[in-house]
C-alpha cells in the first residue's frame, strides 16, 4: 500500500478546526493552526475530505509525489 | 453533581448590540452556567473561550442528537434540520459538496464583481438622496446578488425569499405550524428551481449539487434541497445584518472610525475586530449534546445533556483578550469565535468577510460624512440582532 503524505501550510491555516473535527485521527490543533497527526498515513478517504472542506484551502494530500488532495 | 435552579435564557436585549451583564458574571465563576429557555430540555451555557472553542470543537458533542431530544430554543416550532443537525460522517458527505464553492481562493476572483456592486447601489443611493436606509439599499442587496448568482437563484425573486428566510429566522409569534408550512414554501420554490437546472444546465453551484445527485448519487433529493435553501438563506442574511451593525459600530465609536479612514488598507483586520466585538445574536442557539460524560470548564457534563455555546461571550473573554471590551480596530490578535469553530465553522466565512471588507471600505471611501440620520429600528427577531432600517446621511 502506498502511503499518503499530509502536509497543512500553517500561513494559510486560520485554525477553524473543520479538519481536526472531521478527521480527528489524521489532524489536530496546535495551538491556533493545524497539524497533521501523522505525516505519513494508510490511504484514508476522510484526508481527501478534510482537504476539500478547507476554506484556506491549507491541506494538501500526496501520494506518489502527486497530489489527490484536495480533489479538483 | 449538583444541579441548581436554570437562569432564563437567553440575557442579551433585541434593540442593541450591547453584551448582557450577566456573561460577564458567568464568565467570572467557575464551571457552566445552569439556564433554561422558553422550550426544550434546561442546559448548560458555557461563556469562555475556551471552554466554547473546545465544546465546538469535540466530536463527543453532538448537533445530530438534538434532533432526538427536546431541543433548548427560543420558540416552539423545530428549527433543527439540515446540515446544521448533521455529524461527521454525514455532516462531511454533504459539505464537501459545497465546500469548494467558497474557499478563500474561489471566492477571491468574485472580488471584482463585489465591488463593482457596492460602488452602483452607492450611485443609486446618491441619486435618490438623503436619507437612505442602509439596509435596504446596501447592505441587503449586496450578499442577497453574490449569493443568487452563485447558487443560480434569479435574484428578481428576492421579495418572495426575503419574507421567508425572515420568517425562518424569527421567533417572534408563530407557532410550529407556521413555521412549518413556511419551511415548505420555500423548499417548493427551490424544488421548481432546481428543476429547471435540471432541465438547463447553468454554471452555478445549484447544477453542480444536481450533477452530485443525479451523476454520482451523493445525496438525496431532499438534502440537495434543504442545501440550497441552508446556502441562500445563510449566505445573505446574516452579512446583511452585520454590515449595518459595524457601521453603527464605527459611528459610535468616532476615533476607531477616524483612524480606519487614515488608513483604508487595514480595513480587512477592522472586519475581524467587529466580527469579534459585535455580538450578532441574541444569545446561544444548536445546542451540543454530550455523547458522553465529559468535563468542560469544571462542570461534569454527563451523557444526553445539552450545551450552548455563547461564542458573543467567548470573543468579550478577558482570559483570552487584552481589553477585550474595547473597540480596536488595529488589534493584532483577531483569531475571534465570531464565524464558529469545528466542523460547523460558517461555510461561507470566506465570502462573508469580502462582501463585509468591501462593502465597509466602500462606503466610507464615498461618503466622509457619514452620519445616522433618523430613528434605528431594531429586528424583533431572537436569533440575529441588527437594525431592521438604519437611515444615514452623508
Amino acid at each position: 500500500m502506498t502511503a499518503w503524505h499530509l502536509a497543512v501550510d500553517r500561513d494559510r491555516c486560520m485554525g477553524t478546526g473543520i479538519c481536526a473535527g472531521t478527521a480527528p485521527a489524521l489532524f489536530r490543533l496546535d495551538g491556533r493552526h493545524s497539524a497533521p497527526v501523522n505525516d505519513s498515513i494508510d490511504p484514508d478517504e476522510s484526508a481527501l475530505d478534510a482537504a476539500d472542506s478547507c476554506p484556506a484551502a491549507a491541506i494538501t494530500v500526496t501520494a506518489r509525489e502527486t497530489v489527490i488532495g484536495p480533489r479538483p | 453533581m449538583e444541579r441548581t435552579a436554570p437562569v432564563h435564557y437567553p440575557f442579551n436585549r433585541t434593540d442593541g448590540l450591547d453584551l448582557a451583564c450577566p456573561y460577564r458574571e458567568a464568565r467570572g465563576t467557575p464551571g457552566l452556567t445552569r439556564v433554561r429557555m422558553n422550550h426544550g430540555d434546561a442546559a448548560w451555557l458555557a461563556t469562555r473561550y475556551e471552554d466554547v472553542r473546545f465544546v465546538l470543537g469535540d466530536r463527543r458533542f453532538s448537533r445530530a442528537a438534538a434532533l432526538t431530544h427536546d431541543e433548548p430554543r427560543q420558540s416552539d416550532g423545530r428549527r433543527s434540520a439540515g446540515i446544521l443537525a448533521m455529524d461527521p460522517p454525514e455532516h462531511t458527505r454533504l459539505r464537501t459538496l459545497v465546500a469548494k464553492a467558497f474557499t478563500v481562493r474561489q471566492v477571491e476572483r468574485l472580488r471584482p464583481q463585489v465591488r463593482a456592486l457596492a460602488g452602483e447601489l452607492l450611485d443609486a443611493m446618491e441619486e435618490t438622496g438623503q436619507p437612505a436606509d442602509l439596509v435596504e439599499d446596501y447592505a441587503l442587496p449586496i450578499p442577497v446578488f453574490v449569493i443568487c448568482q452563485l447558487l443560480g437563484v434569479p435574484a428578481a425573486d428576492r421579495p418572495q425569499f426575503r419574507v421567508w428566510s425572515d420568517s425562518l429566522l424569527s421567533t417572534s409569534p408563530m407557532t410550529a405550524g407556521e413555521f412549518t408550512a413556511v419551511r415548505g414554501e420555500l423548499r417548493d420554490y427551490m424544488a421548481g428551481l432546481v428543476a429547471e437546472h435540471r432541465r438547463a444546465p447553468q454554471d452555478d453551484l445549484m447544477t453542480a449539487l444536481v450533477n452530485a445527485r443525479d451523476q454520482d448519487d451523493r445525496l438525496s433529493e431532499e438534502e440537495l434541497i434543504d442545501l440550497c435553501v441552508a446556502v441562500l438563506v445563510a449566505g445573505h442574511e446574516t452579512t446583511a445584518t452585520q454590515l449595518p451593525n459595524f457601521v453603527l459600530t464605527l459611528l459610535r465609536h468616532p476615533d476607531q472610525l477616524a483612524r480606519l479612514r487614515s488608513d483604508p488598507e487595514a480595513v480587512p483586520a477592522a472586519v475581524e475586530e467587529l466580527m469579534r466585538f459585535v455580538p450578532l445574536g441574541a444569545g446561544a442557539s444548536a445546542a451540543r449534546y454530550a455523547t458522553e460524560d465529559v468535563e468542560v470548564g469544571g462542570t461534569l457534563v454527563l451523557a444526553g445533556e445539552p450545551v450552548l455555546v455563547s461564542i458573543g461571550s467567548a470573543n468579550h473573554d478577558g482570559g483570552r483578550f487584552e481589553d477585550a471590551d474595547r473597540l480596536d480596530v488595529a488589534r493584532a490578535d483577531t483569531h475571534h469565535l465570531g464565524f464558529g469553530h469545528g466542523v460547523h465553522h460558517c461555510l461561507g466565512a470566506p465570502l462573508a468577510r469580502l462582501e463585509l471588507q468591501e462593502g465597509l471600505a466602500a462606503l466610507l471611501a464615498r461618503f466622509p460624512g457619514l452620519r445616522l440620520a433618523g430613528e434605528i429600528v431594531w429586528k424583533d427577531e431572537l436569533l440575529v440582532r441588527g437594525p431592521r432600517s438604519l437611515p444615514i446621511g452623508w
